[in-house]
């Protein structure tokens, strides 16, 4: 497997990959994306409780989902960085924060949006709601920590560290269903078990979930190449790229 | 006393626990200004809320909590930034010990000088509170294990913080949010005390965090500080 991977430490390499990578992840989020939300939105079944206002659910779950997902996957990076010292998994933990706080972000508007006509109210201090707004507070901390450093290297060392560190918060945010019971509905989808939910909703969300990952996955490949650009911009390499591109 | 050719590492770890002591010693009004500013904002609440016995009696857990939480994150700065400063950090970084021991050292030291204090106070601010006499018991052992943990968490946002120039808007940044599960499960003990029932089970989870923090912080904030000194 390091043989594989080898190669890709170079960051021109890894630069063309993420590009190729970029190209199918946008056509493969048009299609899926475009798929599930017509799905949701116009076929699926309205709710028997909640009627209409239910929708929201296909935008709000896979932006709650994945604003923990792309935390993960940052830590994970993290994690490579500090232990192998890899500077490229550096350039995607510092690709993925800004992604991952505005996620966190529509999924907390979303739910404020589906709480109103639910529970008659914009926001109820609720485990869960309040552990997606500590995980927002968490991205707004990395980045942060990542702005304040002048040097790139130790910004993306620090503020992988404060990644890991935070990584404590997300089973917190998983377990505070069951810790604290609340107002907020317990989780409908679970990966491994059987969904509580009829497949006609279900398989839209499927669709809907997929499609919002791309989409993450797509601008993640496109902040890790502006990355690289920045970080190797006094690279031969870099600047035949950005000569021949004026050119054109 | 600074001979450490042949020194074991509890003697390492005592010592330096008593180079912060007698520092904080010489300096009174360091250690002391934190620890009045915690007196002054709990006082402030009653005057901005209104002096109603039974409404003070149902936040004052929440306000000595987070008026806490506040007063260590003053304190933090101080833990590595004249260490850091004067380049004594950077010695301790490059000794024989291992930066865990030293870490902890330096954490131990911190919550002897900015922690306890808070726990000779809050009894005080409790009463002029109204907090009701069931619930002193739950405060004090909520405080008592609450305020390492929150000296542990703290000195990794200091460690990272500490090569910045204006770095005490960050640290708060970083590390309030950190504080939060503690702050909960501290004022739901303390709640729970009130209504008299039992709270070992939010006790037993702030022990854990005491525990998790005392064996993982010490080593994030040893990773932390050798990113800053670089």
């Amino acid at each position: 497997m390091w043989k594989w991977l080898h190669p890709y430490a170079n960051p021109e390499v890894s630069y063309h990959f993420a590009g190729k990578l970029q190209v199918w992840l946008v056509r493969l989020t048009v299609v899926i994306l475009s798929i599930g939300i017509i799905w949701a939105l116009l076929f699926a079944p309205a709710d028997y409780q909640q009627g209409e206002s239910f929708r929201i659910f296909y935008i709000h779950v896979p932006s709650s989902i994945l604003s923990m997902g792309i935390y993960l996957a940052m830590a994970i990076a993290a994690f490579c960085s500090l232990v192998w010292q890899f500077k490229l998994a550096d350039a995607s933990a510092a690709a993925l924060a800004p992604i991952g706080a505005v996620i966190t972000l529509i999924a907390l508007i979303t739910g404020s949006a589906w709480g109103k006509p639910m529970w008659g109210t914009w926001w109820v201090w609720d485990a869960r709601l309040t552990s997606e707004l500590i995980l927002l507070f968490l991205y707004l901390g990395v980045i942060a920590l990542h702005n304040a450093f002048e040097d790139k290297t130790l910004a993306g060392k620090a503020a992988g560290i404060l990644a890991l560190v935070g990584v404590i918060n997300l089973p917190i945010i998983h377990y505070s269903v069951e810790w604290w019971n609340t107002l907020h509905q317990g989780a409908t989808v679970s990966k491994f078990g059987k969904p509580a939910m009829a497949a006609s909703m279900y398989w839209p969300f499927l669709w809907c979930f997929f499609g919002f990952a791309c989409l993450v996955g797509a601008i993640a490949c496109y902040r890790f190449k502006t990355e690289l650009l920045a970080r190797n911009s006094m690279r031969p390499w870099v600047i035949q790229l950005l000569t021949t591109k004026e050119v054109q | 006393m600074f001979n450490t050719n042949n020194l074991s590492y509890r003697a390492a770890f005592i010592l330096l626990i008593k180079r912060d002591l007698t520092i904080a010693i010489r300096h009174r009004d360091d250690t002391l200004n934190p620890l009045l500013f915690f007196v002054i904002v709990v006082s402030l609440f009653p005057l901005g809320i209104g002096p109603e016995t039974n409404t003070l009696a149902r936040i004052a857990p929440g306000i000595i909590w987070v008026a806490a939480l506040l007063s260590t994150l003053l304190s933090l700065e101080r833990l590595f930034k004249a260490d850091y400063q004067d380049g004594s950090l950077e010695q301790m970084l490059l000794s024989p010990y291992p930066i865990f021991i030293l870490v902890l050292a330096k954490i131990a030291g911190h919550w002897l000088i900015s922690g306890l204090p808070l726990l000779f106070v809050a009894p005080l601010l409790a009463v002029l509170l109204h907090l009701p006499e069931q619930s002193f018991g739950a405060l004090m052992l909520t405080l008592l294990l609450g305020t390492p943990v929150l000296s542990l968490i703290g000195a990794i946002g200091v460690g990272l913080t500490v090569g910045i120039k204006k770095g005490g808007v960050l640290l708060s940044l970083l590390v309030l949010p950190l504080y939060i599960p503690l702050l909960i499960f501290a004022t739901s003990a303390i709640d729970s005390a009130t209504m008299h029932l039992p709270f070992s089970g939010q006790l037993a989870i702030i022990g854990a965090l005491l525990v998790g923090s005392l064996t993982l912080a010490p080593f994030a904030v040893g990773a932390a500080l050798k990113v800053s000194t670089n």
